[in-house]
């Protein structure tokens, strides 16, 4: 018994120094989904960034000789089919090479996507948070939310069109006075459930003790915006973007499926789809494609949204 | 069924094969047994004059029918009457305000009534009547009074000379209806008529059995018929309904129909049903003509509103003839044909393509693409890349084009052809596309309309109804340019203004003798196209229907209804 031996506490390794944003990406990685929708972003991104450097065809070149050609895959089902290396997917009724298109047509989509969702989210924000905290403000600006969440897009982005695009068009040039027209147009359209979740997120938070603490030793109601309500609401605003990054993808495709929007030389995921749908029976990849790269890219960002929500909620975190 | 429907048509085969090698028929009325029509869009009257749709007149044409009707070629043909009455044999008054039809002897209608002049007054009165809103009434255009003379002898007064007088009870659009089956429709009470309306009784070919609306009739051979032979068919399915798609497979693919009506459907779209073997496409040629129009006045938006696109302020460029000639010597019109509209489209440098005796024959100049002689046209005019962008410029002016059209995917690749083509000569354009409602609007409060015409150039196609291209013509005089004080209607929307053109106009307006008509035509087309090139036609739009191989006889008229001649349409047997 003399030997009884102390139990050697084990002194704990001295711990690595894990920051908050260690944890959410920790979180966030035991999501499948979130990880593979990131890796598929990542991708698609670097797909339309990169690949017009690499793949060197303009997306405009009619070759008239070269038209209806079949992606390079087609020879699996048919080895008569028309196909080339030249055009690893096949070129369209007037011989444009469709993965020039399709490149060029993403940067377009995702830049729309991307500007406008970050417009939506600064504009609900603002107003979310404003009505959320000024007790004054709230029911104007949520009446007003109310009123713009009547809006019908289409109409109103036709009347956009009469009414902005000839001075747009004159200091900006034809694509860049569409592209800040549709941007705007979807922004000022879609920022209005963000306003509405940040501003019930704000009312409650307000009220916390760690809130009130702050008040009471005098902080100004813009430290306590940006210091104490901002950061907590962050989850809310990070789920809502992704969702409105995938919605503003999904609105400039519809306006171009709608024949809307850019002009016809200037390809867009949407407008792809639109041009190819007579020929739909007989040359599939054509919409199948741009439809794929549009259904993925808005899938993989909503499961990236529902990854975000997990990782960054604080009560989940760590369960 | 089908296989019912096999052994009869096997039966009939063995029974009528004596007659088989005929070319044309010439068998006994109802010999041929059933036939099925198609049409995608359904008629829902009978009575062409209670409706303006094209499904209705071709349908009612099976059984009403006019006193003269136009044949492919665009040439009246009699019907109901004995002749053509022109000025030389007298049945057109020299002062051009009158016209004489004479009634073929023994006609009847299908009910065993005589047909008499009779008819033909009362089908004037009916359509001219005040308080009914008859859709043709544009055919009885300056008509006075329409008499009968005696039992055969129509007489048909104008309050003003008529150059044309072809308009009343001419064609599919302005047939005969029966006096006694009318009688109490007139006016207001026209469409309370139900019966007649959907069964009237006719001098055509065949007669209706049952009508249900938008969706199918049944007819049956006419007994009263004028030529005992004929119709070959003993009986007539009309359906209606479905899209052009399901027609074309349904004669084309399927054969379950032997005949489909305007297939507008892509060039490949068609030939690829047509390789099943079972039927025809058959296309024809009509006036519709897809075309570039170039903007004469200048559509800038740092002019203000009301002067923009009006004759204050021509254009910076396009007024420059050089200019617009070498655009046109750009296009490859072939290649445009080949592209969006395979056989039904041919390339064309007139305004007028049609009727043979008013198309302008040598005005073939365009249809080479000559980039070359197109570049050199604009070096010589001034016109040169002086600053090295790419882009030939005059004066400070450079050559960038606003290029609109309606939102159609044949014109959109239109546009990226013409664009292209037009690079090649250092043009820079810029295509833009508005929805066809908005663009074919009309709304005088948007700026997007074609007759407003806030671009250099834009793209769409045209026609004229019937065969007389006077009105068509008369449409670039000075006075129809789109304007403010005219709430930018109007027809001239090139703002195309030429005194002696207007002349021109005046005195085909007075010129009743058809040869100097039609060297007039001719001119006036000329100015405006090879002259001038203030519009430049690009693709003559032609009509594609389709036929089974097995059904004769057919031959496909866009001057009047595609049934003109269904009574002499027959089975062909093996």
């Amino acid at each position: 018994m003399s030997d009884l031996t102390q139990p050697v506490i084990a002194t704990p390794a001295p711990a690595k120094i894990r920051s908050q944003w260690w944890d959410v990406w920790a979180q966030f990685r035991t999501h499948k989904g979130a990880v593979f929708g990131l890796g598929f972003l990542i991708f698609i991104t670097l797909f339309v960034t990169i690949g017009p450097w690499l793949w060197t065809v303009e997306p405009g070149k009619l070759d008239i000789r070269n038209k209806d050609v079949r992606p390079i895959y087609q020879v699996l089902f048919d080895s008569n089919a028309k196909v080339s290396w030249n055009h690893p997917m096949g070129t369209d009724n007037l011989g444009r090479d469709i993965m020039a298109n399709i490149m060029q047509g993403g940067r377009i989509s995702l830049a729309v996507g991307w500007t406008a969702m970050i417009l939506a989210v600064f504009i609900g924000t603002l107003i979310g948070v404003l009505a959320g905290y000024f007790r004054k403000a709230d029911g104007l600006l949520m009446r007003f939310t109310d009123l713009v969440l009547a809006l019908p897009l289409l109409p109103l982005l036709l009347v956009m069109m009469l009414l902005f695009r000839d001075p747009l068009r004159a200091s900006f040039g034809p694509e860049n006075g569409i592209f800040i027209l549709i941007v705007v147009g979807i922004g000022i359209t879609s920022w209005m459930q963000t306003a509405r979740i940040v501003r019930g997120d704000v009312m409650a938070l307000k009220e916390r003790e760690f809130v009130l603490a702050a008040r009471s030793i005098g902080t100004p109601s813009r430290r306590i915006i940006t210091r104490h309500l901002l950061p907590n609401v962050l989850s809310p605003i990070m789920v809502s973007a992704t969702l409105g990054l995938a919605t503003a993808i999904i609105t400039e495709s519809a306006l171009s499926f709608l024949g809307l929007g850019f002009p016809s030389d200037f390809p867009t995921w949407g407008k792809i789809l639109f041009d190819s749908v007579d020929r739909m029976t007989a040359f599939p990849e054509r919409v199948i494609w741009p439809g794929l790269a549009i259904s993925l890219t808005v899938l993989a960002v909503n499961y990236i949204g529902d990854g975000l929500r997990d990782a960054l909620d604080p009560k989940i975190r760590g369960l | 069924m089908k296989l019912k429907t096999a052994l009869m048509g096997a039966a009939a085969a063995v029974a009528f094969a004596p007659m088989a090698f005929a070319q044309g028929h010439d068998g006994e009325r109802g010999s041929s047994g059933h036939l099925n029509i198609i049409y995608w869009q359904a008629p829902s009257i009978l009575n062409p004059f209670l409706s303006g749709g094209t499904k209705d007149v071709e349908a009612s044409s099976i059984i009403l029918e006019p006193l003269a009707r136009y044949d492919e070629t665009g040439t009246l043909v009699p019907y109901l009457a004995e002749d053509i009455p022109t000025v030389a044999n007298g049945g057109v008054s020299e002062d051009l305000t009158t016209i004489t039809w004479k009634l073929k002897e023994g006609l009847l209608w299908s009910d065993g009534t005589p047909v008499t002049a009779n008819d033909a007054v009362f089908t004037a009165e009916y359509c001219m009547h005040p308080e009914g809103g008859c859709a043709q009434l544009s055919k009885y255009n300056g008509v006075q009074s329409v008499e009968a003379v005696d039992d055969l002898t129509i007489l048909i007064t104008f309050a003003t000379p008529q150059p044309n007088p072809y308009g009343p009870l001419v064609g599919g659009q302005s047939p005969m209806i029966q006096a006694a089956q009318f009688a109490d429709c007139l006016g207001a009470r026209a469409p309370e008529c139900t019966e007649a309306n959907f069964g009237p009784i006719g001098t055509g070919p065949f007669v209706v059995t049952d009508f249900r609306t938008n969706d199918v009739i049944q007819l049956e051979a006419n007994p009263n018929y004028r030529d005992a032979s004929k119709p070959a068919f003993a009986t007539v399915t009309f359906k209606g309904g479905g899209d052009a798609t399901a027609a074309g497979r349904a004669v084309l693919e399927t054969g379950e129909f032997d005949y489909a009506w305007n297939l507008q459907l892509a060039p490949d779209v068609i030939a690829s049903m047509a390789a099943a073997g079972v039927g025809t496409p058959v296309t024809a040629f009509g006036t519709l003509v897809e075309r570039i129009e170039m903007n004469l006045t200048d559509p800038s938006p740092s002019l203000p509103e009301g002067e923009r696109s009006t004759a204050m302020h021509p254009h910076p460029f396009l007024s420059d003839e050089a200019v617009r000639r070498a655009l046109s010597m750009a296009i490859d019109r072939d290649l445009l044909v080949e592209v969006g509209y395979g056989d039904a489209g041919r390339a064309t440098c007139n305004l007028v393509p049609g009727p043979e005796i008013y198309a302008s024959v040598d005005n073939t100049d365009c249809l080479v693409q000559d980039v070359d002689g197109a570049n050199a046209l604009l070096d010589e005019a001034g016109w040169v890349d002086t600053n090295g962008n790419g882009i030939r410029d005059k004066d400070g002016v450079e050559l960038r084009i606003l290029f609109q059209t309606s939102t159609n995917a044949v014109r959109q690749d239109f546009q990226a052809l013409i664009k292209d083509m037009w690079d090649q000569i250092g043009v820079e354009t810029e295509l833009r596309n508005i929805d066809a409602s908005v663009f074919f609007g009309g709304d005088p409060g948007s700026p997007d309309t074609f007759e407003k015409f806030y671009a250099d150039v834009e793209m769409y196609a045209n026609n004229f109804d019937g065969t007389d291209p006077q009105s068509y013509l008369a449409a670039y005089t000075c006075d129809k340019a789109p304007r403010p004080a005219t709430q930018w209607q109007g027809e001239n929307i090139n703002r195309f203004c030429d005194p002696e053109y207007d002349a021109l106009i005046a005195e085909l307006q007075q010129t009743a003798d058809i040869d100097e008509r039609s060297a007039l035509a001719r001119r006036l087309n000329d100015m405006l196209t090879k002259d001038t090139m203030t519009i430049v036609p690009l693709v003559d739009r032609g009509r594609v229907s389709a036929h089974a191989n097995s059904l004769g006889g057919v031959v496909l008229n866009t001057w009047d209804s595609e049934l003109w001649n269904v009574a002499d349409w027959y089975r062909i047997t093996e």
